[in-house]
């Protein structure tokens, strides 16, 4: 149990090695770029891989070298943002719900209720549709509608903790409403709602990185895996590198993020966490 | 009789499952008086936790009042509930739940000190003096609830539970998830605990050795209704309502 324990944690602290040299890669990718991401030169389009251009270059001569790396920045960041913001506004809402219920909850879980009636995705289509394309909004949507599934967990989550003898207990005590909430009620209620976050993480990049697909992402010329992957694909047969190298970025960072959110859960699992209470 | 403590009259609460209303406490009165230990019991179901958690407010009565230390408290709610709850305090039947998962012992006791409005000067202090007297070593503040066993869980419940110095300990079960010998060991710290700090019980259980051997007076529920009452050793000895007989019959005998 003990070992077990200490072999997740490793786990854990592997990846988070991991992810922070992500995130510091990505921030000092503009320095590790072979070559302009945006200039063009039409002599030398559609080149295979070379040592001039590592991953080759697309139908303007652009280097996909230069423009994967400094996509990263974009994909890595606006993903993390969208969580953060749907993780932050789910949980405002889910605990106020949870915890002072009334016209409040039912107002606020009908909201939710609308937007879960609807496939996230295309949601998200319809809001960043009505904002129109560009990166911030595709962001704003994603994050629009991402934040009612964590308002609804984090509302049970609340629900169910209101029940415990810990929180009677508390009452008698004579704690004030928001020592019970800040003291009790949140840090309980979040390390759950934290694991589905962490594990939504890889999600929401391929999901960022469809809005992109689809043209409501990052506009041109800025680079964005996503649209890399839209422009290049008429080119699949011709100049394959176009299209395997953002892939293989998407594919590795939500494969990283994916990991680290199995990783945090097993750490953090309120399960077991209750297995280890009544050992 | 000396002024009571708790005064409980014409308590009601009524469920609503589905439709259909279910009485689960109808017209309790009940009382217990400075200094006394009170029992309750009833089988699983007849109401006694519910009544336990409407004493405690935790909930609220459809009808009837609720008097601690002279004062109504069955509409008192916000602040003027906080201060009224120094007086009363609740053990319940399973000692670690009653702790926040996260939180050692010894923060779990500090908190009710400083909500109390315990000087933050002397806490840490009071903590391992409050431990100490529920007898178990100052170090249990450092524990978290999952590292000790039930009865040293039950014991840092009932430090945290008198920190306040509260008239009146409501112990719903409070010793039904103790092994037998623990269980005893409890008893006798409630036991003393009273007699140093003058406080009242209300012993809520099924066990009815167990409650006799800790009461002057015993009431006896049953579907929510109280079906008799009276001096521990004359319930016990000319039980009047046949429920009170048939509990009794069912306690083992030890030989």
């Amino acid at each position: 149990m003990r070992t077990a324990n200490r072999a997740a944690k490793l786990r854990l602290a592997v990846l988070l090695v991991l992810v922070a040299v992500l995130c510091i890669f990505c921030l000092a990718a503009p320095s590790l770029l072979p070559n302009d991401p945006s200039q063009a030169h039409l002599l030398a389009a559609k080149q295979p891989p070379s040592t001039r251009y590592p991953f080759g270059t697309d139908w303007l001569g652009r280097c996909v070298c230069s423009r994967v790396l400094a996509g990263a920045s974009t994909s890595v960041f606006s993903a993390l943002t969208i969580v953060g913001l749907t993780l932050a506004v789910g949980c405002a809402v889910g605990i106020v719900c949870g915890y002072f219920g009334g016209v409040v909850d039912t107002v606020l879980m009908r909201v939710v209720d609308i937007f879960l009636a609807f496939p996230g995705m295309v949601l998200a289509l319809a809001v960043a549709g009505m904002l129109g394309p560009g990166l911030k909004n595709a962001v704003l949507a994603l994050a629009a509608t991402g934040w009612p599934q964590y308002a609804r967990l984090t509302r049970s989550y609340v629900l169910s903790l209101r029940q415990e003898n810990f929180i009677h207990a508390a009452r008698l005590n004579g704690q004030s409403p928001a020592s019970i909430l800040f003291l009790h009620i949140f840090p309980n209620a979040v390390r759950p709602v934290l694991v589905t976050a962490s594990l939504s993480i890889g999600g929401t990049i391929l999901n960022l990185a469809g809005l992109s697909f689809l043209g409501l992402g990052a506009l041109p010329p800025t680079a964005e895996w996503g649209s890399m992957l839209a422009d290049g694909r008429g080119l699949m047969q011709q100049a394959p590198w176009l299209i395997f190298f953002p892939g293989a970025a998407i594919f590795l960072t939500s494969i990283l993020f994916n990991l680290l959110g199995d990783s945090v859960r097993d750490v953090l699992d309120p399960l077991d966490s209750q297995r280890k209470q009544y050992k | 009789m000396n002024k009571p403590v708790l005064t409980v009259s014409h308590l009601s609460r009524t469920f609503l499952t589905g439709s259909r209303p279910v009485p689960a406490v109808c017209d309790v009165s009940l009382t217990v008086g400075s200094r006394e230990s009170v029992g309750l019991v009833g089988e699983s179901g007849c109401g006694k936790s519910t009544l336990a958690r409407l004493i405690t407010r935790l909930d609220s009565p459809d009808a009837g009042t609720v008097t601690l230390c002279g004062q109504d408290i069955t509409r008192l709610s916000g602040a003027s509930l906080r201060r009224a709850y120094r007086d009363i305090k609740m053990i319940f039947q399973e000692p670690r739940a009653s702790f926040d998962p996260r939180l050692t012992l010894g923060t779990s006791i500090r908190v009710a000190l400083h909500a109390a409005g315990f000087p933050r000067a002397k806490q840490t202090e009071e903590t391992a003096h409050l431990l100490r007297e529920v007898g178990l070593e100052s170090s249990y503040a450092d524990a978290q609830p999952g590292d000790v066993s039930g009865g040293e869980c039950q014991r840092a419940a009932i430090a945290r539970a008198v920190a306040t110095r509260p008239r009146l300990l409501v112990c719903d079960e409070a010793t039904s998830a103790l092994d037998v010998s623990v269980q005893a060991q409890i008893m006798e710290l409630l036991r003393t605990l009273g007699q140093t700090h003058g406080m009242s019980f209300l012993f809520i259980s099924h066990d009815l050795a167990l409650v006799s051997s800790f009461c002057t007076r015993l009431y006896v529920m049953r579907g929510g209704k109280i079906v008799e009452h009276g001096a521990t050793g004359h319930v016990i000895r000319a039980p009047r309502n046949p429920y009170t007989r048939e509990l009794i019959s069912s306690v083992l005998p030890v030989c």
